[in-house]
């Protein structure tokens, strides 16, 4: 259900922009997501921030939901464009359901569905201002994909968005692989995490990670990381040149 | 990172709901400033949506208001369809439509607090771009840049009304101190399943901060009160 404030724009035929409306910047956003495909299915670290600018305003937000009984959605970006793509899956589910007919969505029909969305929103220059991550279960297969604010779209066997791009996917590359346990997998996304929490302003410490297998979806509680900072090198670094850093 | 986020700019007002173990309690300063001129020293920021439920309102006065005369319009409607009182959840969420649709235009930030059968008192924040998000308590408004640290510290789950109010005046209090978007009184607006209550703190009554003065009439009167002995040893 939407309404729009009925603005009297003089002459409609004239002013063509009377009814289009564009996003233009974010204003409460999510930092990374990172997922990886282990063993049994997927498992999905994100943390529970919502930034407004710089300064880091909410701390409970959950970023990954379970989505039907197959898929897990995270988000990164805007907020309150993430909570309409629930709202939208919630009738895509709905629907879903009606058919009755034994069937339900799995995260390949959920991932394409997401894509469409995004990308036609994209088209009329007026974004849904999210990167998404959409990982699944279904027939034993797992799935793995991620749709960007621009319909970028593409599958693969980790995923990471915003920072994580540039920090979380590189160690990935190196230490995936495809036989992962829950514990060796929840070990390799920690890690991820925590060069996050050193080297993203907009990461807090406090997350979850989600779980997803055949049987079902589970969201960890929140908890925090423990960090390091004992190195000898950071006790006194400017020992040797005073004023510097 | 090239992300031009773009903060809003600064916004008039100090505006905050708590939750506590019965209700919430709303608080709110009373400045309205065109620029740097004080177009209201005593504005009325809480605004009454239903019998159980207000909003505490930051920004632009004319969006903020217009977007809860649409919203007390659509919960009237809503409440008698109903045949009982509306929710706190479904009073945000009317909040949340008009927000987030018409995210482009409005530069308004609120919070909605209250109280239901269902639910007691809930607060819900409703920050620029319209996330909707349930909080044990809520600030916003210029001024709340200054309170972060303080509520990080000082709040607490299950307070009492009266800790609670205390909480809040104090908070808006020291906002208003720092802010010079927030001036003016305190007002507070307390739910709970009892009713609505509504107080008034004026700017003289507060506690005085660091490097603030006892108000005086007169220097007239500091003189010619008994004053230290200069330079007595």
């Amino acid at each position: 259900m939407t309404f729009t404030i009925p603005i009297d724009n003089g002459d409609a035929v004239k002013n063509a922009e009377a009814d289009s409306q564009r996003t233009l910047y974010p204003y409460v956003t999510g930092t990374s997501i990172v997922a990886i495909k282990y063993k049994d299915g997927v498992l999905m670290a994100s943390d529970m921030g919502g930034s407004y600018g710089s300064t880091l305003r909410y701390k409970n937000i959950e970023r990954v939901k379970a989505i039907g009984k197959h898929s897990l959605l995270g988000a990164s970006g805007e907020i309150s464009d993430f909570q309409e793509i629930l709202r939208y899956l919630d009738e895509l589910v709905l629907n879903d359901n009606m058919w009755d007919d034994g069937n339900s969505f799995g995260p390949k029909e959920v991932h394409n569905y997401l894509t469409r969305v995004m990308y036609n929103r994209r088209n009329k220059f007026n974004p849904l201002w999210n990167t998404l991550v959409l990982g699944g279960v279904k027939n034993g297969e797992s799935y793995l994909g991620m749709v960007s604010m621009i319909g970028v779209s593409f599958e693969d066997n980790h995923v990471a968005t915003g920072f994580g791009n540039h920090l979380a996917r590189p160690i990935l590359r190196d230490e995936w692989r495809a036989d992962l346990s829950f514990e060796e997998g929840v070990k390799l996304l920690e890690k991820c995490m925590r060069v996050l929490l050193y080297r993203d302003r907009s990461a807090i410490n406090k997350l979850q990670i989600a779980k997803i297998t055949e049987e079902g979806v589970t969201v960890s509680q929140p908890y925090s990381l423990k960090t390091f900072w004992e190195f000898q090198a950071f006790h006194n670094p400017t020992a040797g040149a005073q004023g510097s850093w | 990172m090239d992300l031009n986020l773009d903060a809003p700019h600064s916004m008039g007002t100090t505006i905050i709901g708590v939750t506590y173990n019965g209700g919430v309690v709303l608080g709110a300063d009373s400045r309205t400033s065109t620029g740097m001129y004080v177009a209201n020293r005593a504005s009325d920021k809480i605004t009454q949506l239903t019998d159980n439920v207000y909003v505490c309102r930051s920004g632009s006065a004319a969006d903020s208001q217009v977007v809860s005369d649409y919203v007390r319009y659509f919960l009237h409607q809503h409440t008698i369809q109903l045949g009982q009182p509306a929710t706190v959840k479904v009073s945000a969420n009317l909040i949340r439509m008009l927000a987030y649709n018409n995210k482009n235009m409005l530069q308004t930030g609120l919070i909605v607090g209250g109280w239901d059968k269902y639910e007691g008192g809930k607060i819900y924040g409703i920050p620029l771009g319209g996330t909707v998000v349930e909080q044990p308590f809520a600030i916003g408004g210029s001024g709340s840049s200054y309170l972060y640290g303080f509520f990080d510290q000082a709040w607490k789950e299950n307070m009492t009304k009266e800790e609670a109010e205390q909480l809040v005046v104090k908070a808006v209090s020291l906002a208003i101190a720092r802010d010079g978007a927030s001036g003016g009184v305190v007002r507070t607006v307390i739910i709970n399943s009892e009713g609505v209550t509504r107080n008034f703190y004026p700017g003289d009554k507060l506690q005085l901060w660091h490097e603030e003065l006892e108000p005086q009439n007169s220097l007239l009167d500091i003189l010619n009160s008994a004053g230290p002995e200069p330079m007595a040893i």
